[in-house]
């Protein structure tokens, strides 16, 4: 399960180093909001699996200071609609003390939080924030999207001397996958295609892979051939992958559960239609939510996120 | 108020050495800045000498500190070298942050300064961090923060004191009362028995030992910090040290200023450096010869920093694309 595969990078890299810890509320006793942390308190008792108080801000602050006096800090911030609350020691200690003194010191943190709603979490607690962190030089993001994909990313991750985000999703937390026994890394800055195609490309991210890969899935009946493309990774972002495929295919659709306004999609898009424009034959197309905040009930929730039904239209209005 | 007999004799000199470095550094650095000649903004320490001095005389090497905008006082005292942090104030490639940061992030990580920081308030969680890594380490360092007490309103504050007194956590709170954030007066923000008595109350709601202090004392402000250092290094906890003192400059040198004439003339009668020579001439400590040949001995190691940064070399543009992701 994606959770597990989260879990078992971050045990066995904790079992390599003694001065790597966790920290995040309710991680330790409760075993984590979305059950990640599980009983990983009791492997490595409170001082590496630490509750915290209700303190976002304190607790970033923390694992930075943490991480720049020899040791290295996993903060987990279970909903990531309560980043904006600690986004200051994010973006303006993280992101900033490598830079801004002159590299003496990095800061080897990481932040692990979620996004995505269909858990009929209301307003407060559905949100896609990814795009908020992704313009901000010091910072490095990953978004993985299946078990394989979380364990090795969120490996690479821990190791990386800088501050990495990962952005789980609520939604995928118990979906099944592939995971290798033996240990493996996953490399920032590589995208995966998930599905190889060649009518159209179809770049999607989080649970957005899995919703265009079954929509994909029924289309291929029809002898429409979608080709998948899965970032994984937000900054740093491959590039090359993605305009490989666009250069096979010639017609872009991206997909992100995020309101399409402001997010991710729109930082593909530009780069397709500086980098890429001789290869496209159509405009390039974006679904997401719509612009609202999004409601509890499945009606209302359904209506605001996006569809396999809006995926699938957006697909054959480019073909 | 303390004297300086109940020191040792030999920790009173290097409590003034320090103290002078730093207003000498300060009133240098006014007067090059006043001149045109460097870019960006300085918010200098000058009347707080007392409380970076009297702190850090009782940290070691390793031990760590985090800073604030008006944080050349702390830098000095815990050991920067002038030179390199003349060359950033100057903005040139020899400074501690390689020109590129300027006054406001000072720091040299190598001897446990965290970092000059311009969030006010930010200082704290991360000095909270340092203090959680000294416990999982399992060292006898410790992390001072020193913050004022417009900071002190920050969430940061609350959140990183009440953390560190659950976990027992090695953390000083330095809290530098000068009254006044920017141009914001305290007395204007603050429940006035709050803020007389800050370092007692807001130790106490936190479950930690909370003392105000004299922070134009130095000898006070010395031992208090010895208390405060000591327990935490015996694994006893977080200290709240609140220090009563007075920004004598301005928030940015050349800024303008809100506050009552009379009051800043009340407050620079209590100047810490004033204090401390009359005392040492009084019990013979040093003379005034003595005072004039530490005045002239350190005013040269400041000449010395300008020349060093006068000379050193501007950073090349593309230099700014450095240090992004290590």
């Amino acid at each position: 399960m994606y959770r597990e595969a989260i879990r078992e990078a971050m045990v066995e890299e904790m079992k390599k180093d003694k001065y790597l810890f966790l920290i995040g509320e309710d991680i330790g006793k409760y075993g984590g909001e979305f059950r990640v942390s599980g009983d990983m308190v009791n492997i490595f008792g409170v001082d590496r699996v630490r509750d915290a108080p209700i303190s976002e801000q304190g607790q970033i602050g923390l694992g930075v200071g943490a991480s720049v006096t020899g040791c290295r800090a996993i903060v987990e911030i279970p909903f990531c609609d309560f980043m904006p609350m600690c986004a200051d020691q994010i973006v303006n200690q993280a992101a900033k003390f490598y830079y801004m003194f002159g590299g003496q010191a990095s800061v080897p943190m990481v932040i692990r939080t979620k996004i995505g709603g269909f858990i009929g979490g209301s307003e407060q607690h559905s949100q896609c924030l990814e795009s908020w962190f992704t313009n901000v030089p010091g910072l490095k993001a990953v978004i993985p999207s299946t078990p394989y994909d979380a364990k090795g990313l969120l490996k690479t991750a821990i190791n990386d001397p800088n501050p990495v985000i990962c952005f789980e999703n609520a939604y995928l937390y118990p979906m099944k996958g592939p995971v290798p026994e033996e240990e493996y890394t996953i490399p920032l800055g590589v995208a995966d295609v998930k599905r190889e195609g060649k009518d159209i490309t179809v770049i999607a991210t989080s649970y957005m892979v899995w919703k265009s890969l079954e929509v994909a899935e029924k289309l291929a009946k029809e002898g429409i051939s979608v080709e998948v493309v899965d970032p994984r990774s937000l900054v740093p972002l491959d590039k090359e992958t993605i305009l490989n495929s666009v250069k096979k295919t010639g017609k872009v659709l991206i997909v992100n559960e995020a309101p399409i306004q402001g997010s991710t999609s729109g930082e593909f898009a530009a780069i397709i239609a500086d980098e890429g424009f001789e290869y496209l034959e159509a405009p390039i197309k974006r679904v997401g939510a719509k612009w609202a905040p999004i409601p509890n009930p499945s009606v209302l929730e359904d209506y605001v996120l996006p569809s396999n039904d809006d995926i699938e239209k957006a697909i054959r209005q480019l073909l | 108020m303390s004297s300086v007999k109940d020191i040792d004799k030999g920790i009173v000199l290097k409590l003034y050495e320090t103290m002078l470095k730093i207003r000498l550094f300060e009133e240098t650095e006014s007067r090059i800045y006043k001149s045109g000649e460097q870019e960006g903004f300085v918010h200098l320490y000058i009347g707080q000498e007392a409380i970076a001095s009297g702190v850090c005389a009782n940290l070691n090497k390793d031990d760590y500190i985090t800073s604030t905008h008006r944080g050349h006082g702390h830098v000095i005292a815990k050991g920067a070298d002038l030179g390199k942090m003349m060359a950033e104030l100057y903005l040139r490639q020899d400074g501690y942050c390689l020109g590129r940061s300027g006054s406001l992030h000072i720091a040299d990580v190598s001897i446990g300064i965290l970092g000059a920081n311009g969030i006010v308030g930010d200082g704290n969680p991360i000095a909270l961090g340092a203090g959680y890594s000294i416990m999982l380490r399992k060292t006898k360092q410790v992390c001072v923060s020193f913050f004022g007490d417009g900071a002190s309103n920050q969430g940061t504050f609350h959140e990183s004191a009440n953390m560190a007194a659950a976990w027992s956590l090695p953390v000083i709170f330095v809290l530098e009362k000068n009254l006044i954030g920017c141009g914001v007066e305290s007395r204007d923000v603050f429940q006035c028995d709050v803020l007389r008595e800050i370092g007692k109350r807001r130790g106490a709601a936190y479950g930690m030992p909370g003392f105000d202090v004299d922070g134009n004392d130095i000898v006070e402000v010395y031992l208090a910090a010895k208390k405060a250092v000591g327990r935490a290094r015996k694994g006893e906890g977080p200290t709240l040290l609140a220090c009563a003192t007075y920004r004598q400059r301005a928030h940015w040198e050349g800024d303008i200023d809100v506050r009552d004439e009379a009051e800043k003339a009340e407050w620079f009668k209590k100047d810490p450096i004033d204090r401390i020579e009359k005392q040492m001439i009084e019990e013979k400590i040093l003379t005034e010869d003595g005072i004039k040949s530490y005045r002239d001995r350190i005013q040269k190691m400041v000449d010395d920093a300008v020349k060093f940064a006068r000379k050193s070399p501007h950073p090349k543009p593309e230099d700014a694309l450095l240090y992004v992701y290590k």
